[in-house]
C-alpha cells in the first residue's frame, strides 16, 4: 500500500484548485483521477456547450484566464486546455487513469483501493464531482422501448439523434440550451418545465455573472443563509454563453418555435401527461428574476453608481398560453425524450457512513463529520459559487487550513 | 463577547399562524421522516336523490392515530337544473372551495413567515365545465374542469410584487392544488 497524507479523488477544478493549496503547504498528497485531468469536461458534455460563466470568471488559485477575450465564453476543448495547463503549471500530483474503487476507514486515517493498486492517507478530499449521474425521474421507466431515451451526458448534437420530435423534460441550463440548439436543427421541440430560474445574459450594459460578482451574491455564505436546503437545490439558471451575448428564456424559444408543457408527471399507455402548474412555474421565475434584478439596482444606487450603467429596465413577463396541453401523444412523432432533470454525485465507492437517507454527503461546509475528510464543488457547499470554476479557490483555501490544523492536532 | 439582538421577521406580523411551531415539526421531521406519514379519511352517506352528507373526524400523523373532540360534516346536493333539490354546494364547488381554502391558508402562512402583516385576503374561483362529459354525450369531453381561474384580492403591509410571491409561494407548496393540477391513483372497492 503506497501511502499520501492526503488523497485527493478527482482532478476537475475542485481537485486541483485543493492541490495547490495543499503544495502551498506543503502537506504532500496526491489526485486520483479516473480519467485525464478535466475529465467531466472532456467525456461529458455535448460538442456545442461553452461555459455560462464568463472567460474572466475562470479563476483559480495562482492561476487565471489570460486571453485577450475576457468577456467571452470558453468552448470545451479551450476548458480541458484552461484546466489540463492550470495541472501543469502547478505541478499537481495527478495519478490519472485511476479509478477509485473503495475507501474506507483505517485507524487514523483511510484506505483507497483503485485499479492501480492502494493508497492509505491520513486526511481524504472528495474532489471526483457534483455531477457524476444524470438524475432522471422514476417515471422515465413508463416510457415507450420505440422512443430513445437520453440524457445530457449522452446528448452530443442534433445529427446524431434518432428521427423525429423531441421532448425535453427540464427547463434549467441543460434543457434550454439543448432545446434552443435542436429546435434550431428543424426538429419538433417540446420542453417540459417545472421549477426555473430565469435570469438575462446582460443587464444594465454588464454580464449578469459581473453584477452577481460584483453585489457579492456568489461570495454569500453556506451558514448565512435562512433555508440552505432550498439553495443548494436550485435548479441551474436559464444562461447560455454565445458570441452574441444572447438572453434565452421560454419567451425566446417560444418565438423560436419551441412548444411548452407542465412538468412532467406521469408517462402511460404510450401518452405523457403534464402538470396544470406551468403558469405558477412561470410567474415564481419571473417574480425571483425581478428581485434579483432590484437588488442589482439598488446595490447600483446605494453605490452611488447610477450615472456609471444605463437605466433599469425589466422584461417581458414569461407568455403562457392557456390552452396549454396536459397530455401528448407520443405517437404523435415524438422520437426521443432527453432527461435535463438535474445531476448527482455517485458515491457507491465510499464506504463510510456519511451519507444521508437520500445518498447525499452529510457536510458542515465541505466538512465531514469523519475525521479528516472533507468533500468539494458541490451546490452551496460554503459559498453560492461553490460549485463553479470561480468557487473553488475560496473554498479549497477554508479547507485546506482546517485540513492543516487537523494533522498538526493530531500529530501533537 | 458582543450579543446583536436581531428581530425575527416572524415577530413583525401576526396573521394568526403558529409559524415556529411548523418550523420546528419540519425540523423534527427531519429526524423522523416516517412521522410525516399522514393518512386522511372522510365517510360520505347516500341521504336522498344526489343529496348526501359526509364526516370527517380522526386522521392518521405523527406516527399515531390523531383523534379530534368533534367531527365535521359536509353535506353536497345539486342544484335545480340537474333536477335536484339544491340542498347544499355541488361535490364541485366544494373541490373549488377546498383549493381556494388551501391557497389561502398558504397565503397566511408564508405571509407570517415573510413578516408580512395581512389585512384582507379574498380569493375569487371560476372553473369551466363542459357538461357534455358528464352527460356522456361525448368521449372527447372530459368530466372535470376545463380550466380553473382564480383571483386573489389582498391588502397587506408589502409591495405588488411581495405579494404576488406570496400567492406563487402558496400555489407550490398547496396539497390541494397540487391535486389538482397533477394525477393521483385512485383505488374503489365495494362491499
Ligand atoms: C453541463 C454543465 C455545464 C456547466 N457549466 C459551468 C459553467 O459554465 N461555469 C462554471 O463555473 N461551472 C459550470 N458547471 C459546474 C461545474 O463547474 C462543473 O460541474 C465542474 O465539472 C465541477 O468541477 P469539479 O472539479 O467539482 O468536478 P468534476 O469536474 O466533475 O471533476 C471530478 C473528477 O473526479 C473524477 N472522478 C469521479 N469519480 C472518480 C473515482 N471514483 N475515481 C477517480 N476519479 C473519479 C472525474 O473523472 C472527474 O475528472 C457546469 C456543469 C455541468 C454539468
Amino acid at each position: 500500500m503506497k501511502f499520501a497524507t492526503t488523497v485527493i479523488i478527482g482532478a476537475g477544478q475542485s481537485g486541483l484548485a485543493m492541490s495547490r493549496h495543499l503544495t502551498d503547504r506543503s502537506i504532500d498528497h496526491v489526485v486520483l483521477e479516473r480519467g485525464e485531468v478535466a475529465n467531466s469536461w472532456r467525456t461529458e458534455r455535448w460538442d456545442s456547450l461553452r461555459l455560462l460563466t464568463p472567460n474572466w470568471q475562470s479563476r483559480l488559485p495562482g492561476y487565471a484566464y489570460q486571453g485577450d477575450d475576457p468577456d467571452g465564453f470558453m468552448s470545451m476543448p479551450e476548458v480541458v486546455r484552461f484546466l489540463q495547463r492550470y495541472a501543469e503549471v502547478s505541478n499537481a500530483p495527478v495519478e490519472t487513469g485511476t479509478l477509485v474503487t473503495r475507501v474506507w476507514p483505517l485507524d487514523a486515517g483511510y484506505a483507497v483501493s483503485t485499479n492501480q493498486g492502494a493508497w492509505r492517507c491520513r486526511a481524504l478530499v472528495i474532489a471526483s464531482g457534483a455531477c457524476n449521474i444524470a438524475a432522471t425521474p422514476s417515471l422515465s421507466a413508463g416510457l415507450p422501448h420505440e422512443v430513445a431515451s437520453l440524457t445530457p451526458m449522452q446528448y452530443r448534437n442534433p445529427d446524431l439523434l434518432p428521427e423525429g420530435g423531441v421532448m425535453i423534460v427540464g427547463a434549467s441550463a441543460s434543457g434550454i440550451q439543448l432545446a434552443r440548439e435542436i429546435r434550431a436543427s428543424g426538429r419538433r421541440v417540446v420542453l417540459s418545465v417545472g421549477e426555473h430560474v430565469r435570469m438575462p445574459r446582460t443587464y444594465r450594459g454588464r454580464d449578469i455573472q459581473w453584477w452577481m460578482d460584483a453585489i457579492g451574491a456568489m461570495d454569500v455564505r453556506y451558514d448565512a443563509i435562512e433555508d440552505i436546503e432550498r439553495a443548494r437545490h436550485l435548479p441551474s439558471p436559464q444562461l447560455v454563453g454565445t458570441a452574441e451575448r444572447e438572453t434565452i428564456d421560454l419567451n425566446s424559444l417560444r418565438k423560436a418555435g419551441v412548444e411548452f408543457m407542465g412538468r412532467l408527471v406521469g408517462l402511460n399507455d404510450g401518452k405523457a401527461h403534464f402538470s396544470g402548474s406551468l403558469a405558477n412555474f412561470c410567474a415564481l421565475a419571473d417574480l425571483k428574476m425581478n428581485r434579483l434584478l432590484a437588488s442589482i439596482d439598488e446595490w447600483v444606487s446605494s453605490s452611488g453608481l447610477a450615472d456609471r450603467f444605463p437605466a433599469p429596465q425589466r422584461y417581458q413577463p414569461t407568455v403562457v398560453d392557456p390552452q396549454t396541453k396536459l397530455s401528448l401523444d407520443l405517437n404523435d412523432g415524438i422520437g426521443t425524450f432527453i432527461w435535463a432533470t438535474g445531476y448527482r454525485a455517485d458515491y457507491s465507492w465510499l464506504d463510510v457512513p456519511v451519507l444521508d437517507r437520500k445518498g447525499r454527503i452529510r457536510h458542515d461546509g465541505g466538512v465531514i463529520s469523519a475525521p479528516g475528510m472533507y468533500v468539494m464543488g458541490l451546490p452551496f457547499m460554503r459559498r453560492r459559487k461553490s460549485s463553479f470554476i470561480d468557487g473553488a479557490g475560496d473554498d479549497a483555501a477554508d479547507l485546506a487550513a482546517h485540513l492543516s490544523l487537523g494533522l498538526t492536532r493530531a500529530a501533537a | 463577547m458582543t450579543m446583536t439582538t436581531t428581530i425575527s421577521p416572524v415577530a413583525k406580523a401576526d396573521n394568526g399562524v403558529n409559524v415556529s411551531a411548523l418550523l420546528s415539526a419540519r425540523q423534527a421531521l427531519e429526524q423522523a421522516p416516517q412521522a410525516a406519514q399522514f393518512k386522511w379519511r372522510a365517510s360520505c352517506a347516500w341521504l336522498n336523490g344526489t343529496h348526501s352528507r359526509s364526516v370527517i373526524g380522526n386522521f392518521f400523523g405523527l406516527g399515531a392515530e390523531q383523534s379530534r373532540n368533534k367531527t365535521f360534516t359536509v353535506e353536497a346536493d345539486h342544484p335545480q337544473v340537474f333536477a335536484s333539490e339544491d340542498n347544499a354546494p355541488t361535490p364541485v364547488e366544494l373541490v373549488l372551495s377546498g383549493l381556494a381554502s388551501c391557497l389561502t391558508a398558504g397565503v397566511a402562512a408564508v405571509a407570517q413567515r415573510r413578516g408580512i402583516q395581512l389585512h384582507s385576503v379574498k380569493a375569487t374561483l371560476e372553473a369551466d365545465m363542459d357538461i357534455q362529459g358528464i352527460l356522456g354525450m361525448d368521449d372527447e369531453v372530459r368530466n372535470g374542469f376545463g380550466a380553473i381561474r382564480i383571483h386573489f384580492d389582498i391588502q397587506a403591509n408589502a409591495t405588488e410584487d411581495e405579494i404576488k410571491a406570496l400567492v406563487a409561494q402558496s400555489q407550490k407548496r398547496s396539497a390541494v392544488f397540487d391535486i389538482i393540477t397533477n394525477p393521483t391513483s385512485v383505488f374503489v372497492t365495494v362491499n
